[in-house]
């Protein structure tokens, strides 16, 4: 199987997508002939027509709005909002129209479509390249957000998305791009080529959303985390030698509750991890919910591993985001507390 | 004239500077240099009165110096350091001064238009004789807040100066394949808020453009909207491969309209000094960039708990 990054990943995934459906269509800022910043839709453009994959005015709003619409009415659209940090101008649309559709048409119609967005930091992007809002969407019922952790799960991931028939926010982990991060600021890069999910099947698979996924066993403690951190997580389970048992969460919303209780049932403690802030973070739903189906079995009290309740900063990027030794010193105290 | 030159060329050497410490990996993340459009900002800003407001977007380090912000304060946010205007906290793309009302540096494009707009009530409410000077690009003006801000602004005659930099280019996408009405200045009609294109390259025109603007703005007639024509000749950001316009396209502009060498011209055939008073002029104003640079280096960082100040009153 061909190594892939995330971007060819996404890129290999969209040319599927293109392919074999044609209603599929893709537009965003500098996505169509620039093939995006990040390259994700590279070359799509002169390979499938500049009516199915194309450049929008910087129109967040409308490019949300405007994938309700032509979703509706058969089309397939799969738009770019090019940082995530940019996604507010087309929060109203999601909210009020994207998410309920379905329901206030009483099924008669549906906004099936997908809002890729680069997201998350690690990438000294300062507060407006690098925030995580993703419990913002996780709060919406009639959405689902998924946050892939790697090339292999990217491109099934995203076939799986825009082959439903729901509307999606696909949230895309920059950081890890181009390969993994094992949590230690400014360590030299590192490529998906060594790593086994940077193995991606050249043709059409699905990783269903909803499903998560147990990337290491373990059994000191559960961390529940996504995007970037997953990889943060591992390696801080290799570095300390505390056997934790590390959960890919995937998707968020809907998101899989059985894996995770079933883990904190085994081990007894639980970790839930997130870049974004701390206060009604995703976490917050995480360990509430973890209490309510494993509260018998829990040995100490979850824990949460978050950014703070600031902005993300420009200076001392690394004193925010959950780093490697973050996580080690957050694995030593809910392995020892009683 | 002389001193309009000198505020252009002090931008100009900041912005070649920024650019080297990027290179050496000093500045960090996202940082959009102004080289090509000083004309702009330098000239509006000799139209203004002392208390008139000045808001941009993220392209900003040209605007601060214009507003007689420090290049110490700016050069050191951008290194993220103790030093800068926003001790670290806003870096590049987000940087005020109270003193010298500057209201920002803001990252999310189109954004300020509502909030220059803002300030512009502001000072209609309090009748203070001050206008606020709103500044976008042509990307920006496709943003649906711009003409929210439009239509209050002229309902309510607010005092405000918008000024368009077109620079042919947001991001990889020309103005042409973005805009059914290319002419941004003309985007005013329909709100009967009057437009005029300006040559952006050339400080005189920019200037007088900008003085009667604003006096239309200050004497309770409402908004104006200037497009300014010109050209970034740098890439978008420090990170683009600027595959979307050729090296001749930028070549042809820096050669026969680079708004500098347009002044120094001038300069030079009305006497006003001659090529070694100008050349001094550019030694002192390296000095003062490369002082800049030094503090910016030297400069601490904030102390970590900077991170947690700041974001409410604090009890
Ligand atoms: C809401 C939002 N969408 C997208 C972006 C990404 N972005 C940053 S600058 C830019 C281009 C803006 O072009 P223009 O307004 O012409 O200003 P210029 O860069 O030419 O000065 C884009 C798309 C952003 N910062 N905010
Ligand atoms: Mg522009």
């Amino acid at each position: 199987m061909p190594a892939m990054n995330m971007i060819q990943a996404l890129n290999s995934a969209m040319d599927i997508l293109l392919t074999q459906n044609p209603d599929v269509v893709m537009f965003g800022e500098d996505s169509g002939y620039f093939g995006g910043v990040f390259n994700a839709t590279d070359k799509l453009q002169a390979k499938h027509g500049a009516h199915r994959v194309f450049d929008t005015p910087i129109n967040e709003a409308a490019i949300a709005a405007m994938a309700i619409g032509m979703a509706a009415k058969g089309l397939k659209p799969v738009a770019e909002i090019q940082f995530s940090d940019y996604i507010f101008p087309a929060f109203d649309q999601i909210v009020s129209e994207m998410s309920r559709i379905r329901y206030r048409s009483a099924g008669q119609f549906t906004s099936g479509c997908v809002l890729r967005s680069p997201w998350g930091g690690g990438i000294r992007g300062g507060q407006t390249h690098s925030m995580s809002p993703e419990a913002f969407f996780t709060h919406i019922p009639g959405v689902k957000v998924a946050i892939p952790s790697n090339p292999y799960d990217a491109k099934g991931m995203l076939i799986a998305a825009a082959e439903g028939n729901d509307p999606v926010i696909f949230f895309e982990p920059k950081r890890i791009y181009n390969g993994p991060f094992d949590g230690v600021p400014d360590a030299p890069l590192k490529s998906w080529a060594k790593h086994p999910k940077g193995e991606v099947p050249e043709g059409h698979y699905r990783v269903e959303l909803g499903k998560a996924e147990v990337t290491r066993e373990g059994s000191a403690c559960t961390v529940v985390t996504y995007g970037t951190l997953v990889h943060v997580a591992e390696h801080a389970a290799e570095k300390s030698g505390i056997d934790a048992e590390i959960i890919d969460l995937k998707s968020l919303s809907p998101y899989d509750i059985d894996t995770i209780a079933a883990s904190v049932n085994k081990t007894g403690r639980a970790i839930v991890a997130h870049e974004a802030p701390r206060t009604s973070g995703f976490g917050a739903e995480l360990a509430a919910q973890i209490q309510e189906d494993c509260f018998y079995a829990l040995e100490a009290p979850v824990l949460r591993l978050t950014g703070w309740d600031t902005p993300y900063p420009h200076a001392h990027e690394w004193a925010y985001f959950p780093i490697q030794s973050r996580f080690i010193r957050a694995m030593e105290a809910v392995t020892k507390a009683v | 004239m002389l001193s309009w030159y000198k505020d252009m060329l002090l931008i100009r050497r900041f912005e070649e500077k920024a650019g080297q410490l990027y290179g050496m990996g000093l500045i960090a993340g996202f940082c959009h240099l102004y080289i090509g459009q000083e004309a702009v900002v330098v000239g509006v800003q000799g139209a203004l009165e002392e208390g008139d407001q000045v808001v941009t977007g993220y392209r900003d380090h040209g605007h601060m110096l214009a507003t007689g912000m420090d290049p110490n304060g700016v050069m050191a946010e951008l290194t993220g350091r103790e030093g800068g205007y926003s001790r670290g906290k806003g870096g590049s793309m987000h940087m005020f001064s109270r003193d010298k009302n500057f209201f920002g540096g803001h990252g999310i494009v189109g954004a300020q238009v509502p909030i220059g707009t803002g300030l512009a009530l502001s000072n209609k409410y309090k009748e203070n004789g001050k206008i606020s000077v709103t500044y976008f690009g042509d990307g920006a003006a496709n943003q649906g807040q711009v003409y929210e801000s439009f239509n209050m602004a002229k309902i309510w005659d607010l005092p405000v100066v918008y000024v368009i930099e077109n620079n042919q280019y947001a991001m990889g996408t020309s103005v042409k394949r973005s805009s059914s009405e290319t002419h941004l200045y003309k985007r005013g009609v329909s709100f009967n808020i009057p437009g005029e294109e300006v040559d952006g390259m050339d400080v005189v025109a920019v200037n007088e453009a900008a003085a009667k603007a604003a006096e239309h703005a200050r004497s309770g007639n409402g908004p104006y909207i200037l497009e300014m024509k010109t050209y970034r000749y740098r890439g978008h950001s420090m990170s683009d491969p600027a595959k979307y316009r050729t090296r001749e396209e930028v070549d042809d502009i820096r050669s026969h309209s680079d708004p500098i060498e347009g002044a120094k011209k001038k300069i030079l055939e009305a006497g006003y000094a001659d090529e070694d008073a100008l050349k001094k002029m550019d030694k002192e104003i390296k000095e003062i960039v490369s002082d800049s640079a030094d503090f910016a280096r030297e400069s601490p960082e904030p102390n970590p708990d900077e991170l947690y100040t700041d974001v409410l009153i604090e009890g």
